[in-house]
């Protein structure tokens, strides 16, 4: 018992302000992080399904370069050459680690965003524009709603991947979950309690982020009825106007 | 209403129309019928452009459609298409798979739209279904819907591409009685379709078309009772 005796997590509570703003820190990167890579993701991956070669090229080359290259190195990148060759400065930790996760999450997400639009009915598209609906129109109200309902498990698996990526951004310094824990190791020579703490924390948010996708995911599954109606029949005798 | 002059249409290097020249009137029913792969739907799928067409030109009222100058939109708000496979919208309900199009392309206001939508479906005899999502239904219920949705644009011309091929035979009656109801009230409609039942007794017009072309045409009389061509004969001596 030597060994549970001498773990010393008061070490860890000494420096809590720490690990809880590294935890904001990293919920702050992973969500706009996130948010930006589904809605940058969501005009690439229509753009790769473009007939227009100069809309279809750049999309197809943007993803093979994010997905083809090291998510390691494009925070380096970002961080000491892309940004202060534009602004002609830093711009600290969070803005360039949030953009190097948002362009690299656009990616992958662009490739989900393709297919699950590829994965609808042709017969769909062809209903919509049948009626007179412009294509925009027709991939807002009639495509778009099917085809995010397949990209939830998928975008689910982006946003949990996305989550323990950010911790890379720890290289430049920003002040995440896991530059706590490393605080801690230098501060202590220990290795253990931190980088358990770490661990543990970042399985508790993992664990949080994938009850919350399966949740959607369930509400969106299998059925387009909505729940409430769902164990009703269908017996409407007046005729309304 | 329509007028179609040597129409040719080519996927890659193999020609599905080899020259099509057709005039169909209003309030004409005409009835496609021919073997597979004769190029039926093809040639349907030209009359609202979900096929490019290769060469040639179709005219509709006096307007050439496959003209880079033609707003296609407003060629298709005047013709409806029913496809084989309903393609109704899953994620909306009857209702809205109706209003959607009057909604935001006729711009028509909600009231309306719903109005609307509810004497279509008395008309194909669904009103209790409005509610209902396409999965509660069933194949007859559905493609009776994908009519009311096309007739909602109020369209000149209706297209219906094989509309009882994927139907379980005890439902294809009540979509043709539907499709009967319309004719008689005077639709322009072409109508691509196995049911040689239906082209007897409801088309003025009967094309039988084999490897691209239309190798016969005339009233239902005509090309079922007297076929002239020898592949109208053995088509016909096949499924009848």
């Amino acid at each position: 018992m030597d060994f549970l005796e001498s773990i010393r997590f008061d070490m860890i509570w000494n420096y809590k302000e720490l690990f809880i703003r590294g935890l904001w820190v990293t919920l702050g990167l992973t969500a706009v992080g996130y948010i930006g890579g589904v809605i940058l993701g969501l005009f690439l991956g229509i753009g790769k399904l473009s007939k227009i070669k100069w809309i279809y090229y750049p999309c197809k080359y943007y993803v093979d370069f994010f997905r083809g290259t090291p998510l390691l190195v494009q925070i380096l990148l970002i961080h000491l050459a892309v940004i202060p060759s534009i602004f002609g400065h830093s711009l600290g930790y969070f803005v360039s680690g949030a953009t190097a996760l948002m362009l690299n999450c656009a990616a992958y997400n662009a490739e989900i965003i393709r297919a699950g639009i590829q994965s609808i009915e042709k017969g769909q598209m062809e209903a919509a524009r049948s009626l007179g609906m412009p294509k925009r129109e027709a991939m807002k109200q009639i495509i778009l709603p099917q085809a995010f309902r397949r990209m939830i498990p998928p975008l689910g698996n982006e946003l949990i991947a996305l989550l323990k990526d950010s911790s890379l951004v720890t290289v430049i310094a920003a002040n995440d979950l896991l530059y706590a824990s490393q605080v801690v190791a230098g501060a202590y020579q220990r290795f253990y309690e931190p980088y358990v703490t770490v661990a543990i924390l970042y399985l508790l948010l993992t664990w949080v982020c994938t009850r919350v996708i399966a949740y959607v995911e369930k509400r969106y599954s299998n059925s387009y009825i909505p729940r409430r109606r769902r164990t009703f029949s269908f017996s409407r005798s007046s005729v309304g106007g | 209403m329509i007028k179609i002059n040597s129409l040719y249409k080519s996927f890659g290097n193999l020609e599905v129309l080899k020259g099509i020249d057709c005039e169909i009137n209003e309030k004409e029913v005409v009835c496609v019928i021919g073997p597979s792969g004769s190029g039926k739907s093809t040639f349907l799928r030209c009359i609202n452009l979900l096929e490019e067409v290769t060469d040639g030109s179709i005219y509709i009222d006096g307007v050439k459609i496959n003209d880079t100058k033609t707003n296609i939109n407003e060629i298709r708000k005047e013709v409806g298409m029913v496809f084989q496979q309903f393609n109704l919208f899953p994620h909306m309900n009857v209702l809205n798979n109706i209003t959607i199009a009057p909604k935001r392309i006729r711009k028509m206001h909600e009231v309306e739209a719903v109005d609307l939508a509810y004497q279509l479906l008395e008309k194909v005899g669904l009103q209790d279904k409005a509610e209902a999502y396409p999965e509660q239904l069933s194949g007859g219920q559905m493609q009776r819907v994908a009519i009311a949705r096309a007739l909602a644009m109020r369209p000149k011309i209706m297209l219906f591409d094989e509309p009882t091929s994927a139907l379980d035979p005890e439902m294809v009656k009540e979509v043709l009685d539907v499709m009967k109801q319309l004719a008689v009230e005077g639709m322009t409609m072409v109508v691509v379709t196995h049911e040689m039942g239906f082209a007897r007794e409801m088309g003025d017009r009967v094309l039988f078309m084999d490897e691209g072309v239309i190798m016969e045409e005339g009233t239902p009389s005509e090309v079922f009772g007297q076929p002239k061509n020898s592949r109208t004969q053995d088509f016909l001596s096949k499924v009848l």
